[in-house]
């Protein structure tokens, strides 16, 4: 029950001396072996966790801790370096590259005391909406395996139809969302480039944070898209997100496109008068596609925002069904530049091709990338060949104006916060998701969740309501630029108006497995 | 109109990266269709963005060495390496031409 409080509850638990770090870790890390058919993990940091907890431990001991966040476990997407920690970002071409530093959100997890537990699954790359396409498998949803999804699921599950019944966590951060879902850990880190971690956010029922470009330092998370990239926040309640956010933000010097500017951490006020507020609901948003019931979702908050005395307005973002065409430019893009480091002569694969050093280069990146970072590695640089420089990558950057100043508008007029939903529909099972290739997922996903990348502005997921199959539904709050503290003061609010419901795990039971054990102390009751 | 053989040969070239077999081609051409919808946008007057922080000015830090002497730390990922140099094959060799190379689009 423990694993099932809230970070800053555990973290009063551990200052009260109610649990002690070193068992808070290791029963983390028993629920991780007990979850592993959910492939959130691709490594499991044990005796550096177990080593972290001890000396967390110390600290209480003596009356010291470092912070709130002095001996909490959490877990870090595997495209986040980690000194002597493998990261593999899911590919073949990392396999085995053990990073020399960490990020420098890692960093400063650490030197607060946090517990790593290990780094999570992803798609190869952070390419994908769906933790569907790493090396290292497809991540499954907690909630497949919830009383909600069974008890509601088509057709009625005995034990095989289980195994084929599960659904996808959503990406690309699919595996971090699953941990913190499935109470493996307290938080975790994402990243956020079109939607990544949004999107698992909303389909594992989790809060998932994507703050502002130029807010947390991106020193350390292996790049994909250099001017729209973001370190993600997943916690289970927003007060965690802001906790997180409060310990990461600031000013790195390692990064340079991190903003000057004084960040004060914040603890979120408990609103109760909604009269000030302004809501934008943008009409663009009811994009083609979207289930009737997330529709009716994003109504039924419409309303409870109005009848809570706010204003609510529709607002228009013309460009909005442009900005997927545009981020698929930019993207391949920068991917092809960022991607072109991968030749195996300093670190990760290598072929053993000897001929001359592009054949080398060719080989190694033949048997290094996917098909999905190939594809995209090929279109970028079609799109940045001079006879198609402007005609496509120029376009794209004067359409990403276009669509940040869509926002800019719609803020100047008066609009505090957006709200719309954060994907099309629940989260779909594995056998039907793979049915169409990774590019079509991806535009089809991330239509939501993407425009807020290209103008650089902060959303959250928050969880909502279960859909009719069960499964969690979200909707996200968009904010003005570095304006945090209030989108966070609203969606808490928010959050606290629909009390989603907590996933109730039902204990697995393989008939197959010999070396899934039952563990009572893992077990959810 | 469909993009042509010596332009996918050039891609190959310069991405360092294959596109396998007919359906990566595919996914060329489906990605460049993709992209043509750009072209309905009016964006007359309109100055590309390069960044969403372009109002600002980017950090820039003093010219002194804070850190470094990690050569070895470095050096731990090669494969490939003699004292404190990377070791690569050879350098001025060119892939071979399109006629002679292993990839599909050979008998294309």
């Amino acid at each position: 029950a423990m694993l099932r409080a809230s970070l800053r509850q555990v973290s009063a638990a551990l200052k009260e001396g109610r649990v002690t770090p070193t068992e808070l870790c290791q029963r983390c890390l028993a629920l991780i072996k007990s979850t592993k058919f959910l492939n959130a993990y691709i490594t499991v940091a044990e005796e550096t966790a177990l080593k972290q907890a001890e000396e967390s431990e110390e600290r209480y001991k003596r009356g010291q801790p470092l912070g709130i966040l002095d001996g909490i476990p959490v877990a870090v997407k595997d495209n986040f370096n980690t000194a002597g920690i493998e990261t593999t970002c899911a590919s073949n071409m990392l396999k085995g590259y053990i990073s020399p530093y960490n990020a420098t959100v890692v960093q400063k997890l650490l030197d607060q005391g946090a517990v790593l537990l290990g780094k999570t699954n992803l798609d190869e790359f952070a390419m994908g909406s769906g933790s569907t396409d790493g090396v290292f498998g497809p991540v499954r949803n907690p909630w497949s395996y919830s009383k909600q999804y069974k008890e509601n699921s088509v057709p009625k599950s005995h034990s095989e139809d289980e195994e084929s019944n599960w659904v996808i966590t959503g990406g690309s951060s699919g595996g971090s969302a699953a941990a913190v879902s499935s109470f493996t850990c307290f938080a975790a880190l994402g990243s956020d480039t079109g939607g990544s971690t949004r999107n698992p956010a909303a389909h594992c029922g989790v809060v998932g944070l994507k703050p502002s470009y130029g807010l947390i330092s991106r020193h350390g998370l292996i790049p994909l898209v250099n001017s729209m990239d973001v370190p993600g926040i997943l916690t289970r309640c927003v007060d965690d997100a802001a906790v997180l956010l409060g310990s990461l933000a600031g000013h790195d010097p390692k990064d340079s496109t991190t903003i000057q500017d004084d960040f004060k951490p914040f603890e979120l006020p408990n609103l109760t008068d909604v009269s000030e507020l302004s809501i934008g609901i943008p009409k663009e948003y009811h994009a083609p596609g979207l289930s009737s019931e997330i529709l009716a979702l994003w109504s039924k908050a419409a309303d409870l925002f109005k009848n809570a005395g706010a204003k609510v307005v529709e607002v228009s973002l013309p460009h909005t069904r442009y900005s997927i065409v545009c981020y698929h430019v930019l993207c391949t893009a920068e991917v092809a530049s960022n991607m072109a480091r991968f030749d195996g002569l300093e670190y990760g694969h290598r072929s053993d091709k000897k001929e001359s050093t592009e054949s080398m280069y060719a080989a190694t990146r033949r048997e290094g990338f996917n098909d999905v970072v190939r594809g995209r590695i090929l279109s970028g640089n079609y799109f940045l060949l001079k006879e198609n420089y402007e005609k496509y990558f120029v376009k794209a950057q004067k359409v990403r104006r276009l669509i940040a100043n869509d926002f800019v508008k719609v803020f100047r007029s008066g609009v505090d916060i957006l709200l719309a939903p954060t994907t099309l529909s629940d989260a779909a099972p594995y056998t039907e998701f793979i049915q169409e290739d990774n590019r079509t997922r991806s535009a089809q996903d991330d239509i939501l969740t993407q425009a807020a990348n290209m103008a650089g502005l902060p959303a959250i997921n928050v969880p909502t309501a279960l859909s009719e199959r069960g499964l969690p539904v979200g909707l996200q709050f968009i904010g003005r630029s570095f304006q945090e503290k209030q989108l966070l003061t609203v969606a808490k609010w928010f959050e606290k108006q629909v009390q989603f419901p907590m996933i109730q795990l039902e204990e697995v039971k393989r008939h197959d497995s010999s070396v899934f054990q039952h563990q009572k102390s893992a077990s959810f009751s | 109109q469909k993009v042509s053989v010596e332009v996918l040969d050039h891609l190959e070239h310069l991405a360092l990266v294959d596109f396998r077999d007919s359906e990566g081609v595919e996914r060329l051409q489906k990605a460049i269709q993709f992209a043509d919808q750009l072209h309905e946008v009016n964006t007359d007057g309109v100055e590309p963005m390069d960044s969403v922080l372009e109002d600002r000015c980017l950090y820039l830090r003093e010219d002194d060495v804070t850190e470094g002497n990690c050569s070895k730390d470095l050096l731990e990922n090669a494969r490939e390496k003699v004292e404190e140099y990377f070791v690569a094959p050879p350098g001025n060799i060119p892939l071979p031409k399109l006629e002679e190379r292993d990839t599909f689009l050979q008998g294309s």
